[in-house]
């Protein structure tokens, strides 16, 4: 049997060089990959409430519950790829209760723990406390008994008990926006501080996560409000689309700003491994790299925003441009979780070979799974947004477009 | 006199004797069996004491042939899996031209031998070099494991808890020296341990044991009678990758600059 293998180990396709013999093997797969993905939504879908919230743009308030729903959805499933990833998920508890005070990973637990139940759960809560109280009377059935239990008890919605509501809603929303950037920076954290791996080893790696994950979330809210919208026959608030495409354009210009110094820098520097990492991104990385992170999913949608934002264009296009855009950033994004973590697996820390990484369609790590993965949120998010919904009666809708008209008054004039 | 004897001596009847002996019989051997048995007969191990020791090991490239039996010894000693990719320690060859890149290679970790190579260019040397788990001082992957299964021991080993390591992979990652694998049938990180249900018995490190030309010497650091003392006072000495400062303990002499 190891007569037949040992000479076919030279000539596997896509082993170029020498790679260390315990290297063959990939070790974090799609998983992985999806993992920082939605961590990168959630975190940045949440940014973008606190802005409506805590910065009063006011602009957004259309999609700020709709933006905290996801943010939720997105967080229910994003430790799942890891736990399946685990050789033992049984175990998985021990990080919580066994920690290793030095471990990035082991502390990520805690921020994620932190963040869904301090910072989401607690401000939907409190901003939607009323309205619970307000349907668990209105409503018949089991619905009536979910609200009554959703309430936790707390009944009271006199004009003093929702002021309150209000202010602790604020506060947990101004506690929200350093821990959403912790929650992705920290995930930033887990590979830029491997100092074994040339490729992410970078002390800008926190930041180019955080500014990237808010960047998917902006675009991620724009795919969602637009089709929410359709779905629910709306017409859609075009003053809310352009302050997404307005922001979604701005984080992007960072991002992408940030991912060239990072680029640049590695090559003025020309450390030790840069051979192979250029021999990388020349051979295995081009596509996803050069052709689909770059081009496809920064350069194109910015040009597209710039202009369909700025341009003199029709609704209906502008629309359709933002909606292309932003499901390019999508791919764009996606593809830089793949460049960051199937990337730094290709090249050996020999730094004399590459290896590949062939993606299975079934199996856990394999093509399906990742799909019900990313596509589960989705679900999550239909669910909550029935027994939540987080869109404005018609009189507040009403009232919206009487502003809008008269803003438009006041901007024609 | 014998009336004095008599009067002196108390006199204990056969029968009673026999029946306090019947007595005495039964609490000791209950006296004897209360005794943890076991650990009567591990005292030779009981007596290990780890804080007494730091072990570390040393390599002699110039003596290296290159037969890979270590790594052969080693998959056996240690249950490692026969398939090519897992290793707790492998043998490179390096083949350096004259000009151009130094052809590097460990098919199978070298156990089956390495295929000739028709080098149409000069070559200035050729050599092997053993690897291993360099049981760092500074060890990364002590440093990453988010429960704690991967630690190092007072006599200076860094082990991996099986029952403990959840799988997360994420020292294999933090390793700059490929020393660890994902074991296949137990689904928890592996690497070298020195041998170290070996050591802590007196013995070598199997593939000390087996190495035919001396190439590894095992030791301890800071020991006079250590074997090691006498490799690095005759050796220039170096580690891999000393710029991570990771402080391996495996030590290598005649280590070529080339060797990563």
């Amino acid at each position: 049997m190891l007569t037949l293998i040992i000479p076919l180990l030279n000539s596997i396709p896509g082993l170029s060089g020498y790679i260390f013999p315990n290297e063959y093997e990939l070790q974090w797969s799609i998983l992985i990959v999806i993992y920082p993905y939605l961590t990168g939504l959630v975190a940045g879908a949440f940014i973008l409430a606190s802005l409506e919230r805590v910065f009063k743009v006011e602009a957004l308030k259309p999609i700020y519950r709709l933006s905290l729903l996801t943010a939720l959805a997105f967080m229910f499933i994003a430790p799942l790829p890891l736990l399946a990833h685990l050789g033992h998920p049984e175990r998985s508890f021990e990080m919580f209760l066994t920690p290793h005070s030095s471990s990035a990973m082991a502390m990520f637990g805690f921020v994620y723990a932190w963040y869904l139940m301090v910072v989401l759960l607690l401000e939907i809560w409190f901003d939607y406390r009323k309205d619970i109280v307000i349907w668990s009377n209105e409503k018949t059935g089991f619905m009536k008994y979910l609200y009554k239990l959703l309430t936790l008890g707390a009944t009271d919605i006199s004009e003093k008990a929702v002021a309150f509501d209000n202010k602790i809603g604020k506060i947990i929303t101004i506690i929200g926006i350093p821990s959403a950037f912790l929650l992705h920076g920290y995930v930033g954290f887990i590979f830029g501080s491997i100092k074994a791996n040339p490729w992410w080893s970078s002390v800008l790696m926190p930041i180019v996560f955080l500014f990237s994950a808010i960047v998917s979330g902006i675009a991620l809210m724009l795919i969602v409000f637009m089709i929410t919208s359709m779905i629910r026959w709306k017409s859609i608030s075009m003053k809310c689309l352009n302050k997404l495409a307005e922001l979604l354009f701005y984080t992007m210009l960072v991002d992408f700003t940030l991912e060239l110094l990072d680029f640049i820098h590695r090559l003025y520097e020309s450390e030790e491994s840069i051979t192979i990492l250029s021999q990388m991104i020349s051979n295995r990385l081009f596509i996803s790299l050069i052709i689909t992170q770059i081009i496809i999913g920064s350069l194109i949608p910015m040009l597209g925003l710039i202009f369909g934002r700025f341009g003199k264009l029709p609704d209906e296009l502008r629309r359709m441009i933002y909606f292309i855009s932003a499901i390019l950033v999508q791919v764009g994004i996606f593809s830089t979780r793949w460049n960051v973590v199937i990337g730094g697996q290709l090249f050996s820390k020999s730094f004399r070979g590459l290896t590949t990484y062939k993606l299975d369609i079934f199996g856990l790590e394999g093509l399906l799974v990742s799909v019900v993965l990313l596509v589960a949120p989705i679900g999550i998010l239909w669910v909550l947004t029935k027994v939540l919904p987080p869109w404005d009666t018609d009189a507040e809708v009403a009232k919206q477009v009487k502003d809008m008209s008269a803003d438009a008054t006041t901007e024609s004039i | 006199m014998k009336k004095e004897n008599k009067t002196i001596r108390p006199e204990i009847e056969r029968r009673a004797f026999l029946k306090n002996c019947s007595k005495t019989l039964p609490s000791l051997l209950f006296l004897v069996a209360s005794f943890d048995v076991q650990s009567i007969l591990a005292q030779e191990n009981s007596s290990y004491d780890a804080s007494k020791h730091n072990y570390a090991m040393g390599i002699n490239i110039h003596k290296c042939i290159g037969c890979a039996r270590c790594a052969d010894a080693c998959k056996t000693e240690n249950k490692v899996p026969r398939e090519p990719h897992y290793f707790r320690t492998w043998v490179e060859r390096y083949v350096i031209p004259e000009n151009g890149e130094p052809i590097v290679d460990s098919p199978n970790g070298g156990i089956n031998g390495y295929p000739e190579i028709y080098e149409k260019r000069n070559i200035d040397s050729t050599f092997f070099v053993p690897k291993l788990c360099n049981h760092c001082i500074n060890a990364p992957c002590v440093q990453v494991c988010p429960v704690g299964a991967t630690f190092a021991t007072e006599d200076g080993v860094v082990l991996v808890d099986p029952k403990w390591c959840v799988g997360c992979r994420y020292c294999i990652q933090a390793c700059p020296y490929g020393a660890r694998y994902l074991n296949p049938t137990t689904e928890v990180a592996d690497k070298c341990t020195f041998c170290y249900h070996r050591i802590t018995d007196g013995k070598l490190p199997v593939c000390v044991e087996i190495c035919p030309t001396q190439t590894r010497i095992f030791g301890e650091k800071g020991k006079k009678s250590s074997p090691l003392r006498r490799f690095f006072k005759f050796n220039d000495i170096h580690t891999l990758k000393p710029g991570l400062n990771t402080k391996p303990k495996v030590y290598y002499a005649g280590l070529d600059g080339e060797v990563i």
